[in-house]
């Protein structure tokens, strides 16, 4: 099978089921009653499931299947849900999230979960969580070298119509059908052996359930439970008949067993099984929903499509579509503006007013393929509620998870560098802000922490903020050990303010691995997060009170793409200067510039700044030599140097979309880019990190 | 693929380089373009002579006189960019003039004669006598990697 091609797609969408089912068990585990989610988990991960085993990544779809077998036996209320289960199959949709990631990587998707697989077993098996709780006896897989009596369980409500058949004198069976290896059409099998079954009797439940037997999602045996006034032995030829079938056994399910209360704990199965059985009411309503199942089974398709997704109203297009959109609607901006000044030039009304129209419609275009790359935020977001969730059960904290705004949106290409950024972050905040229930109730704080995730539009930017109601920044220890380290000197940190002592543990040199422990654990690897943040163009800073918490504030441009720069013009050419490095201009005197080692230097505001004369850095040809004595200077900084950039003249301000060189033009000094200006020539984006050392 | 030897029956682009005629496999040309603003890169190799707007996507140049250390000229009204594209890369060449498309038979083209002395023979692919005319076929990936 052509598997490449479906690969791309089958990776964005087994992470968006994977998505599914976290959240839905977030929700789940707030509302443990409600079956309804775990009918949608059960679907993300029953779709799941299928989609890796056509693809042929077995021990995805394996992993998936256990897993499925333990939301089914919820679903079916034979087990209830505890935060137990719930760790495990948190552990199980991980585990998943890994090989998908690892199949997105090239891998194969194969992992070592036997651990969970095992976990996974016994929760459906019963122990130890159901072992202690009777009546949530639940369904097994069928263990395959247990010689146990019965291969099926059964839930109260099972138990009952079996008692009950009894008392009407019918026949309760377990039959186990073996189909043949080499049997080509499993589910027409299945289909048949079924109609045989419900000519005969009913059929309470099957393993695996009706549904996976019709998709063929078994190996080559399943398990019927079975009511019928037929001997064992007619059974057994009526269904030998099916061809492709290797073997029959027909056992009657010993109905003594639901009725004694002997309990041994070898055999908790049948313990389960024996103390439900001691409880059970006798339910009139059995007999005709026992069917059901059966029924399903003659109805493929239609019980298909009545249980099928919401389809959202969003298709997938590859960015570098939009890329080749973007750049045609650039070309056409550009015509646009020669029309204008044709039609201006013409003065021909009906041309005019076309001109004027199709301007407008451009404008409008011109939102539309600039928002289509924005992504909202919530695709990173949906991913800390299990995260949180996690982390407060292994630090044994209490913290809730307050998420607004996750509705706000942001360029693609930010989205997909933000995540880890905000991953750590937030692990800070849960491990080393939030105090544990203890502390916090000595500190006369609620036991439960809240972490709060925010985003926000504002202006040119997307504030992203992470805010604790944990311990905050003990600012001596972090001057102590700023000071320890070198990061400051002890006379400069007599001048900082609270808040750039809170943003020293984002330095870098003041974060290694001792220093977890020792200053309010704060620091661990966030200057990688302060210089992911400022290579996204954006920007860190933190505000915290001792005790009362702290507030991580991240300023986001809103895209990549697009930025804000300066235009400069040094002899013919123009040059673009990002906004964001900007600190202001000025205009200088010859006069006003001085030597200090073979550097030229100007006093900005009290500071020496050291000038930069582009023409020279970017060897401008110069036709004559102009000097009126004045210069032009761009003041930039690069995190608290500055340098000032000397150029000819300011041209304006404007918002440009960043192109790269190319593949052939790579590492151009202290050049980041490309754009197009409006009149469809080429300006350079000057980089003025590349400029300061 | 580059090398255009062992093709059989080849398509080339056929442009004019000071009093010479060069060939490009045509699969390599996305297209030919008339002279438009050439905007100056700085800091890199002599020879590129900056990047253009090819219809939004920012596009660098290639002068192939000076890439060949042929007498620079002025440009003319036939001078065009042949866009070209190798691999992931989109790069244009400033040419004299170009206006022909041949078809060249894979066994009318020879290996380079070895007493050729000039700078230019790195790039060259091979010959391509044609009734009275002779083609140089390129080697693209040599003109477009730096020599050093």
């Amino acid at each position: 099978m052509e598997v490449n091609q479906y690969l791309e797609m089958f990776i964005e969408e087994s992470k968006e089921h994977l998505q599914a089912c976290s959240e839905h068990l977030l929700e789940l585990e707030k509302n443990p009653e409600d079956l309804a989610i775990v009918g949608e988990i059960f679907r993300s991960a029953h779709t799941l499931k299928g989609m890796s085993a056509t693809m042929g990544f077995e021990d995805l779809a394996d992993l998936t299947h256990k897993m499925e077998n333990v939301l089914d036996a919820i679903r079916n209320e034979k087990i209830k849900v505890t935060p137990e289960i719930l760790d495990v199959v948190f552990e199980s949709v991980d585990h998943l999230e890994e090989m998908v990631y690892d199949i997105a990587d090239g891998g194969n998707g194969k992992r070592n979960v036997q651990e969970t697989v095992e976990k996974l077993k016994s929760i459906e098996s019963g122990e130890p969580v159901a072992a202690a709780k009777a009546p949530t006896a639940p369904v097994a897989e069928t263990p395959i070298t247990s010689n146990a009596n019965l291969k099926l369980k059964y839930d109260d409500f099972e138990k009952t119509v079996i008692l009950q058949s009894s008392e009407q004198d019918f026949n309760a069976y377990e039959i186990t059908i073996t189909l043949r290896e080499d049997c080509l059409l499993k589910a027409a099998r299945v289909f048949m052996l079924f109609e045989i079954l419900e000519k005969n009797g009913d059929v309470i439940k099957s393993l695996p359930t009706v549904d996976k037997l019709e998709e063929e999602q078994f190996d080559s045996e399943f398990h019927v439970a079975y009511i019928s006034n037929e001997p064992a032995e007619d059974l057994q030829k009526m269904l030998m008949k099916v061809s492709e079938v290797d073997h029959v056994e027909v056992n009657e399910i010993n109905q003594d067993v639901f009725k004694t209360s002997a309990t041994s704990v070898t055999e908790e199965i049948a313990a389960a099984v024996q103390e439900v059985a001691a409880t059970t009411e006798v339910a009139p309503t059995a007999p005709t929903t026992a069917p059901a199942e059966p029924k399903a089974a003659t109805s493929t398709n239609g019980n298909k499509s009545s249980g099928g997704h919401t389809t959202s109203k969003t298709i997938r297009v590859n960015i570098e579509r939009l890329d080749i959109l973007m750049n045609l609607f650039e070309e056409l901006a550009i015509d646009r503006g020669r029309l204008l000044s044709i039609a201006a030039d013409v003065n021909h009304s009906e041309l005019n007013e076309t001109v004027e129209r199709m301007s407008r419609t451009m404008g409008d275009l011109q939102n539309i393929v600039l928002t289509m790359r924005m992504v909202q935020v919530e695709t990173v977001f949906n991913r800390f509620p299990k995260m949180v969730r996690q982390l407060s059960r292994d630090l044994n904290k209490k913290i809730t998870l307050n998420i607004v705004g996750a509705e706000t949106e942001l360029d693609r290409t930010v989205i997909d560098e933000i995540g880890d950024p905000l991953v750590h972050l937030i692990r800070n905040s849960v491990d080393h802000g939030i105090e544990s229930p203890e502390v916090r109730r000595a500190k006369g704080k609620p036991e439960e922490g809240t972490v709060e995730l925010r985003a926000y539009h504002s202006g040119n930017y997307v504030f992203i903020e992470i805010e604790d109601d944990g311990a905050g920044i003990n600012r001596d220890r972090v001057l102590q050990k700023a000071i320890s380290k070198g990061v400051v000197t002890h006379e400069q940190s007599l001048s900082m303010t609270d808040k750039q002592i809170n943003e020293l543990i984002l330095a870098s040199g003041f974060s290694t691995a001792d220093v977890i422990s020792d200053v309010s654990g704060r620091g661990v690897g966030l200057d990688v997060v302060k210089s992911t943040i400022e290579s996204l163009g954006g920007n860190i800073s933190i505000d915290s009170t001792q005790d009362v918490g702290s507030v991580f504030s991240i300023q986001l441009p809103l895209t990549l793409s697009i930025i804000s720069v300066m235009l400069v013009e040094i002899e013919r050419e123009i040059y673009a200067i990002p906004l964001s490095s900007i600190i202001e201009t000025s205009i200088i005197r010859n006069s006003d510039i001085l030597n200090a080692h073979n550097q030229k230097v100007i006093d900005f505001r009290g500071k020496v700044v050291p000038l930069v004369f582009l023409e020279e850095i970017f060897e401008v040809p110069r036709q004559e030599q102009k000097d009126d004595g004045f210069h032009s200077v761009v003041i930039v900084r690069k995190g608290d140097k500055l340098a000032g950039l000397v150029v000819d003249s300011f041209i304006g301000q404007q918002e440009i979309v960043l192109k790269s060189l190319g593949n052939y033009l790579t590492n151009i000094f202290a050049i980041s880019g490309a754009t197009i200006l409006g009149n469809g020539k080429v300006a350079l984006i000057v980089d003025c990190n590349a400029l300061m050392k | 693929m580059t090398n255009a030897i062992e093709q059989k029956n080849l398509k080339v682009i056929v442009f004019q380089l000071a009093d010479k005629e060069y060939a490009i496999p045509v699969s390599h040309v996305k297209g030919i373009e008339k002279l438009m603003h050439i905007t100056r890169v700085p800091k890199t190799m002599r020879y590129v002579k900056g990047v253009i707007n090819l219809r939004g996507v920012v596009t660098p140049v290639i002068d192939l006189r000076e890439r060949f250390d042929l007498p620079i000229s002025g440009n003319e009204e036939t001078t065009r960019i042949i866009i070209i594209t190798l691999e992931t890369m989109d790069v244009g060449f400033v040419v004299d003039s170009a206006n022909d498309v041949l078809d060249i038979d894979a066994e009318s083209i020879e290996q380079q004669p070895e007493v050729v002395g000039s700078l230019e023979e790195e790039f060259i692919a091979g010959v391509a006598k044609l009734e009275n005319r002779l083609l140089i076929l390129l080697h693209l990936d040599k003109v477009l990697n730096p020599l050093d």
